[in-house]
């Protein structure tokens, strides 16, 4: 890829993936409303909220909360860049790890119950979901010839890497659901109005600052499904279809896990996120290089 | 062109109802009424809330608790007194520790009446609640503009 192109993509991830998400949320709750019997909102109904928390009057608690949440998107859209321009895969990992320390300042910096309560939980659930994604890196670091974490070369291995790479992929889209605040119920904060800690790390992110996390999200959730969609690259052109069913149907899948799995728990998180983790990617790395040491 | 009227999110507070008019407030929620399709959400937290639903009457004990859920609610905000008892007292009206309707500690923009009142009726104010928090939002805006 020449330089132009990479500013391109970048471009268009920072300008797209808040589009492309906010639909995605949209009909993710009219189909979800639809699943429960109910009409639903509109599904331009995830902007008319970012928008209206926009205009709504800046309570802040303090004024370092704003710059951490600010620096907790940037993180997270330097992750994008990255990861769409096609730089390495580990540092994307890494960039998204950052942005969650900043999250948690944020939250934290206010010292209210609920939100050191959700504090803890999102520390959970960082030790739930970050094996797995460092795992992935790891994957495709080993699946791909000559091994690379560089996401263009991934993007251009010979063949899919999910051949290689089955196990990695179920658990990558185990965690996803974590990751996209979904299930457990009593997550540190959910995409869901009501919970058990009432909003967890964003309790107290009033109008602005909780539109900007709400658009941080957007921007992971974007980054998340462009490693699904890595999975299914290759040097076919029209592998980028593949990409895109694979991403769909998982995008659905998630709204059935999230439909059913109603009364899980954090605890039950941690125990299966590891185990999917130790079970699935573990056998994938052990078979990958006794697959390997044979070829060569 | 604002659209801030299409997502109200509501926070649902029990005074010291007897549960006829919560039960009405969570039925609206439910598939036959589907209060979502307005882009209403039911939030627990007072900072992400922009409609205040009060049920029940206001008690010497939970006044400084509306006071301050009132007080977390950034700007602009609506408040609906939902039932007989969150207007005025209703029947617990003479009871030795009411004050009286939610409007003895916050001043109260809609009131829904009825024991209990309608989960038509309180989807009625809800309606009524987000065009008024359609016209305060304007007011800020106009009067951030001037300063
Ligand atoms: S208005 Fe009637 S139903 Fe509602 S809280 Fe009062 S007594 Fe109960």
């Amino acid at each position: 890829m020449t330089v132009q192109t990479k500013v391109i993509l970048a471009v268009c991830y920072i300008i797209l993936a808040p589009v492309v998400i906010g639909l995605l949320d949209g009909f993710d709750r009219k189909i979800s409303a639809r699943m429960q019997g109910r009409k639903g909102p509109s599904v331009l109904q995830p902007f008319y909220d970012l928008k209206k928390l926009f205009e709504k009057e800046a309570l802040c608690a303090n004024r370092a909360q704003l710059f951490l949440i600010r620096s907790y998107l940037m993180f997270i859209m330097l992750s994008g860049v990255l990861f769409f321009a096609g730089y390495d895969l580990l540092l994307v990992v890494f960039a998204l790890s950052t942005s969650a320390v900043f999250l948690i300042l944020a939250a934290t910096s206010t010292h209210s119950p609920f939100s050191s309560q959700g504090t803890h939980r999102e520390l959970a659930q960082i030790m739930a979901c970050e094996p797995m994604e460092l795992l992935v890196a790891v994957g495709f670091y080993l699946a791909t010839v000559p091994r690379t974490f560089n996401v263009e070369f991934i993007s251009k291995s010979f063949s899919p890497n999910i051949i290689y790479l089955p196990g990695f992929f179920i658990g990558f889209v185990f965690i996803l659901t974590i990751k996209f605040r979904k299930s457990p119920f009593d997550i540190s904060t959910s995409h869901h109005a009501h919970q058990e800690v009432v909003k967890g790390v964003t309790a107290e992110m009033v109008g602005r600052e909780y539109a900007l996390v709400t658009l941080a999200e957007w921007y992971e959730s974007a980054v998340l499904y462009g490693i699904v969609g890595l999975f299914f690259m290759s040097r076919n052109p029209f592998s980028i279809v593949y990409a895109i069913i694979a991403i769909l149907v998982v995008w659905f899948l998630e709204i059935v896990i999230d439909n059913t799995s109603a009364r899980v728990k954090w605890q039950l998180m941690l125990k299966l996120a590891w185990g999917v983790t130790i079970i699935a990617a573990g056998m994938n790395l052990f078979l990958l290089e006794i697959i390997r040491s044979n070829i060569r | 062109m604002s659209t801030i009227h299409k997502s109200p999110w509501l926070l649902h507070y029990d005074g010291s109802s007897c549960n006829g008019c919560d039960i009405e407030v969570l039925a609206c929620t439910t598939p036959v009424y589907d209060v979502e399709r307005f882009g209403v959400i039911n939030t627990g937290n007072p900072m992400h809330a922009d409609i205040f639903l009060v049920t029940g009457g206001v008690n010497s004990q939970n006044a400084s608790v509306v006071k301050q859920i009132y007080e977390q609610m950034p700007e602009p905000k609506v408040v609906i007194a939902v039932g007989t008892c969150a207007c005025t007292g209703g029947i617990f009206k003479e009871c030795y520790n009411i004050k009286g309707g939610a409007d003895t500690v916050i001043p109260v923009d809609i009131y829904v009446p009825g024991c209990a009142a309608r989960p038509e009726s309180i989807i009625d104010g809800v309606v009524k609640g987000v065009a008024l928090f359609k016209e305060k939002a304007a007011k800020l805006a106009a009067s951030e503009k001037a300063n």
